[in-house]
């Protein structure tokens, strides 16, 4: 029956050869190379659970009264897109289990790409020849913020409304263009006209999941048509020959059984774990505000930064040159997205190397990589902490305005501690093993010079 | 038995005139407890110490310094049947936010010193709140509107500049109802007129909903919304998918 | 019909016992691509109870869903499902580690570069342009029309918004006799606004959304603001009302802090939940702790015939978080 199938794609499709090459594609076996495909898992996840909520919400602003099942916003006015979402959540069926899985889905998916960012950085997988991989899995990665922020910013809840005002000031701070841009992406001054719930319910179910899938795509191909990268655990790995696992029948349980658990993880969160319950929260309304508002993880960062900025907006005269939340919400992720875009080229700039590599580095064999990026994370991670300050305020008691003024110092001082520390790590771990390599020869040495017994060992 | 219908008649009346929750509060006594855990803070009579003396300073113990506090001459039974409820009084330093505490007085003596305080000018009484007669969505909308900027949306409680709205999860009826009419350290004060009590009815009601709310969803991760769930996506779901590839892949052997 | 089903259960039944011996090379038979391997059936076994166990979970999910109303509904949906999806992750594991062959192959990388194949693309090209004789000309042309078209394409998206105009950052509803009202549209009077209390209000008849419409407002003592002259006579009576919305990053400013014991208790603010940008009512609204860059837009007030508030004038800055031209000019209504 495999027979006819085959004859019969490949009298059709003339893809008999390619299939057979796809077959036997070789996958290097170590378990960070599969972060990625967590990644990629993810975003089925997203697309199918996905589909399902486009079928159920409406992304109309149109002022609603609530006269469902939920009895403390019952007779409140709402948006009927806010509606929408509370029905998916009370009257549909699973419809909760739905939405809970896609959004635990796109957290996790951001988590998934920032850990395969990690392997791929701290190993210099990103070297000639994939720069142009890496690059369009930086822009995934830029684009998937985004995406992930006009989704649950489509709830229109308290908690979201509060984060897309929080948004249009970010793009009212840029510089010269900032008003005209957010007048022109909102229709006007925030909370702008009725079509914006219709722009952003465009661009996170059409425009940007298209192009999510085009640049994974070609991200994919290039990553199948370079090969893998892998690592140096025997002498039969070299730069020139790859040792790996072949697709089928190695690789595909892996993948499948792989796939299968991630969607098994995110439906188990979505039904066993509650995320974003919006009538909790209640509708959005510009003079209304919680306190303890964030926004999502991944967002994190972001607050943290508009936390730490002191009071000050740059003006010359009477004309507002910068005004404050341009640092913290737009340069500071530019400066992050700069350092990753230009890091192949810089790298290759102090280092003067401009080979090809195919090999993948242990972190320890980089230790000036290592040490850049610890310290780089460092920062960001310093700044991602002071956005939880206030709670661990309430928490732990540490006043809030004494953290703001030891993050203010931290950030500027730790980052550079963390990257010598990094730094000596790699170089003392490089030196020990060199010295365990020279200890291993010399007794190989002494053994065939009989000045060891084969079973001895030297002291 | 008419004598003693009438001794019984009139000793309810005397219970009742007295004002106080829970047993009948004796001024006399009220008094003697003032004099040992409110005198150096609030004065002989009540009316406050405001005036700075050498060797005072906030954050430094009562043991210490003269002690500074505001006055109590028309505050009423509401007021100190709160303080003292709560364990907010006896303030351990002077300065600091008044929180919740462990309370050392017992009932019967809170009822005394509560009924002292109350005669000392005339003042509110301690409310009888009947959250089941108010509106919970009315309750949702106030609550929004007037308190969830500081004690968050689903009372868990935040930051303002300088103080910490506490979360309500052990606030009772009468306590939400005595917080809302005095407004205590930096909370604002809503009167009646602000909020009528049938409104104040319907936020204690949806204040008690919100200890224990719709959490459908699953596990609530305690309402504070997406720090939390950032926590979860790392430390079990992240940490579960790379579990599985770890499983599933081959580890560095050394070369 | 019963004959061929007691022949599968019967195949079933040998499959479930049997330990098959590998398959020696008949003669004529091709030499294997992927190797032998010898049985595992414990590893078969575990494997067909995880997807047994699956197939229950996936059809005890149908079964929940088909329920009406249990309680914790969704949670069961999730379980279920979930179990189901990741037992047959856990079948498909076993197998890849117990039941197939994992073969560690080696090839080549692919070639780091075609240099002869470059060389026949780049001389293509080259060649296909013997015709022209005016090349840097025709390059100026073909740019020119393709960044004129460009720009022509792009262009309706200025339709998305007043991108040009930005009089309505500068604009609020409010205006000289505009009346204060509260949310139900009831107006606001003097009398209701009590010291130690804030209020939010709207402009009568406006859209409550626009950022320029909700003011909080707040009564102190006349003799405890401290006013630049130019703001000096905005309060009226010692009632105040500010912009709701913050100027750093536009969240609505529902925090007042308000001492019982001034002395020690910190003084008036009202802060934002957001970044905690706190602003000083006494003094106009300006910045005491945060981020804001900017202080906090007052609205000048008066208290008519009636007894009710009623707005004296538009506010002294424009609403909103800063933007360019925030300093340029004054709100207008």
């Amino acid at each position: 029956m495999i027979r006819k199938l085959v004859r019969f794609l490949d009298q059709r499709t003339g893809t008999a050869p390619i299939a057979r090459k796809t077959l036997r594609y070789l996958f290097p076996d170590h378990w960070s190379f599969l972060l990625g495909e967590v990644a990629l898992y993810c975003f089925i996840v997203l697309v199918v659970t996905g589909t399902y909520l486009a079928l159920f919400y409406t992304d109309s602003t149109a002022d609603v009264v609530y006269h469902g099942s939920y009895v403390p916003l019952q007779g409140q006015h709402m948006t009927e897109a806010y509606r929408s979402v509370l029905d998916i959540s009370f009257k549909v069926k699973a419809g909760l289990l739905i939405r809970q899985t896609h959004h635990w889905a796109a957290d996790v998916f951001v988590a998934a790409i920032f850990l395969h960012l990690l392997r791929i950085f701290f190993t210099g997988a990103y070297r000639k020849p994939r720069e142009v991989t890496y690059w369009l899995g930086v822009t995934i990665l830029t684009v998937t913020l985004l995406e992930g922020y006009l989704g649950y910013s489509l709830a229109d809840d308290l908690l979201s409304g509060m984060g897309l005002a929080i948004g249009n000031a970010v793009a009212l701070s840029i510089p010269f263009v900032g008003a005209n841009l957010g007048a022109l992406i909102w229709g006007g001054p925030f909370p702008g006209t009725h079509a914006f719930f219709a722009r952003m319910y465009i661009a996170h179910v059409f425009l940007i999941p298209a192009l999510i899938a085009v640049l994974l795509t070609a991200h994919l191909v290039l990553v199948a048509l370079k090969h893998h990268t892998q690592f140096k655990k025997s002498p039969r790995e070299t730069e020139r020959k790859i040792v790996g696992v072949p697709t089928f029948p190695g690789q595909t349980p892996r993948s499948l059984g792989l796939m299968l658990g991630v969607a098994g993880i995110l439906v188990l969160l979505g039904g066993l774990v509650q995320i974003n319950p919006i009538w909790e929260w209640g509708p959005f309304h510009t003079y209304v505000s919680t306190n303890g508002a964030q926004p999502d993880w991944y967002l994190g960062w972001l607050i943290g930064a508009l936390r730490l900025m002191p009071s000050w907006d740059w003006t010359v005269g009477d004309y507002t040159l910068v005004p404050n939340p341009f640092w913290g919400g737009a340069l500071f992720p530019m400066i992050v997205f700069a350092f990753l875009y230009l890091w192949p080229w810089l790298e290759r700039k102090l280092t003067g190397d401009h080979a090809f590599h195919n090999l993948a580095d242990r972190p320890r064999d980089a230790p000036l990589r290592t040490a850049v990026g610890f310290g780089v994370f460092t920062w960001v991670m310093l700044i991602f902490m002071a956005g939880a300050s206030d709670r661990v305020f309430v928490f732990l008691g540490i006043g809030y305005q004494t953290q703001i003024w030891f993050y203010r110092v931290a950030i500027f001082t730790l980052p550079f501690l963390a990257a010598y520390v990094a730094y000596r790590v790699c170089v003392e771990l490089e030196a020990g093993e060199r010295v365990e390599h020279d200890v291993e020869a010399a007794t190989r040495e002494a053994k065939t010079e009989r000045l060891l017994r084969p079973e001895e060992e030297p002291l | 038995m008419s004598r003693l219908l009438l001794v019984t008649v009139l000793a309810l009346a005397l219970a009742g005139g007295a004002g106080a929750q829970g047993p009948a509060g004796d001024a006399k006594r009220g008094s003697e407890l003032y004099g040992r855990y409110c005198y150096a803070c609030h004065g002989p009579n009540g009316e406050g110490r405001t005036h700075v003396t050498i060797g005072a300073a906030p954050l430094r113990t009562q043991a210490q310094q003269k002690g500074m506090g505001p006055s109590l001459q028309g505050v009423g039974a509401l007021a100190a049947d709160f303080y003292l409820e709560t364990g907010y009084m006896p303030l351990p330093k002077i300065g600091i936010q008044p929180r919740r505490s462990r309370v050392v007085l017992t009932s019967g003596e809170i009822a005394s010193l509560t009924a002292y305080v109350a005669s000392l000018g005339k003042g509110p009484p301690v409310p009888t709140p009947h959250p089941s007669r108010g509106n919970l969505a009315l309750g949702f909308h106030s609550f929004s509107d007037h308190c969830a900027g500081c004690h968050q949306i689903v009372a868990e409680g935040g930051y303002v500049t300088g103080a910490l709205p506490p979360a309500l999860e052990d606030a009772s009826a009468v306590q939400i109802a005595e917080a809302v009419r005095i407004g205590p350290f930096v909370m604002p004060r809503f009167s009646e007129q602000a909020i009528s009590n049938h409104e104040l009815d319907s936020i204690i009601a949806y204040v008690q909903y919100a200890k224990h709310p719709d959490d459908r969803g699953g596990w609530a991760l305690g309402h504070l919304g997406p720090v939390p769930e950032g926590l979860v996506t790392w430390f079990v779901g992240a940490a579960a998918c790379l579990g599985f590839c770890v499983v599933i892949g081959q580890r560095l052997r050394k070369s | 019909m019963k004959e061929g089903l007691r022949k599968l259960l019967l195949g079933l039944a040998v499959d479930a016992i049997r330990r098959p011996a590998p398959k020696p090379l008949r003669p004529g038979e091709r030499e294997r691509i992927v190797p032998d391997g010898p049985p595992e059936p414990r590893g078969e076994l575990l494997a067909l109870a995880l997807l047994g166990f699956g197939t229950v979970c996936a059809i005890a999910f149908v079964a929940v869903y088909v329920t009406d109303r249990i309680p914790n509904q969704t949670q069961f949906l999730g379980l279920s499902l979930g179990l189901a999806l990741t037992s047959f992750a856990a079948a498909l594991i076993v197998t890849a580690k117990k039941l197939i062959v994992t073969e560690e192959l080696e090839e080549d990388y692919p070639a780091e570069e075609h240099p002869e194949e470059q060389q026949l693309v780049v001389q293509t090209v080259h060649d296909s342009g013997s015709r022209l004789t005016r090349r840097t000309l025709f390059k100026l042309g073909l740019g020119t029309a393709g960044g004129a078209l460009g720009v022509a394409l792009l262009t309706p998206l200025a339709s998305l918004g007043p991108v040009i105009d930005m009089d309505p950052f500068y604009g609020t509803p409010w205006k000289g006799g505009r009346r204060l009202v509260d949310e139900n549209g009831r107006p606001w009077r003097a009398g209701d606004i009590e010291e130690k209390d804030f209020y939010t209000a709207f402009p009568e008849g406006a859209d409550r959304e626009q950022l320029g419409s909700a003011v909080v407002v707040i009564r102190l003592a006349a003799s405890d603001f401290k006013l630049p002259k130019e703001i000096a006579a905005y309060p009226a009576h010692g009632i105040a009302a500010f912009s709701k919305i913050c100027t750093h990053a536009g969240c609505a400013i529902s925090l007042y802090r308000t001492p019982l014991f001034p002395p020690y208790d910190p003084a008036p603010a009202l802060v934002c939940p957001c970044h905690y940008s706190t602003f000083d009512p006494a003094t106009g609204g300006t910045v005491t702790f945060g981020p804001a860059g900017r202080k906090l837009p007052m609205l000048p007030l008066y208290v008519d015939g009636k007894g009710h508030l009623r707005a004296a004038g538009n506010f002294d800055e424009p609403v909103g978080p800063s933007w360019w031209g925030v300093r340029l000019r004054k709100p207008s209504p």
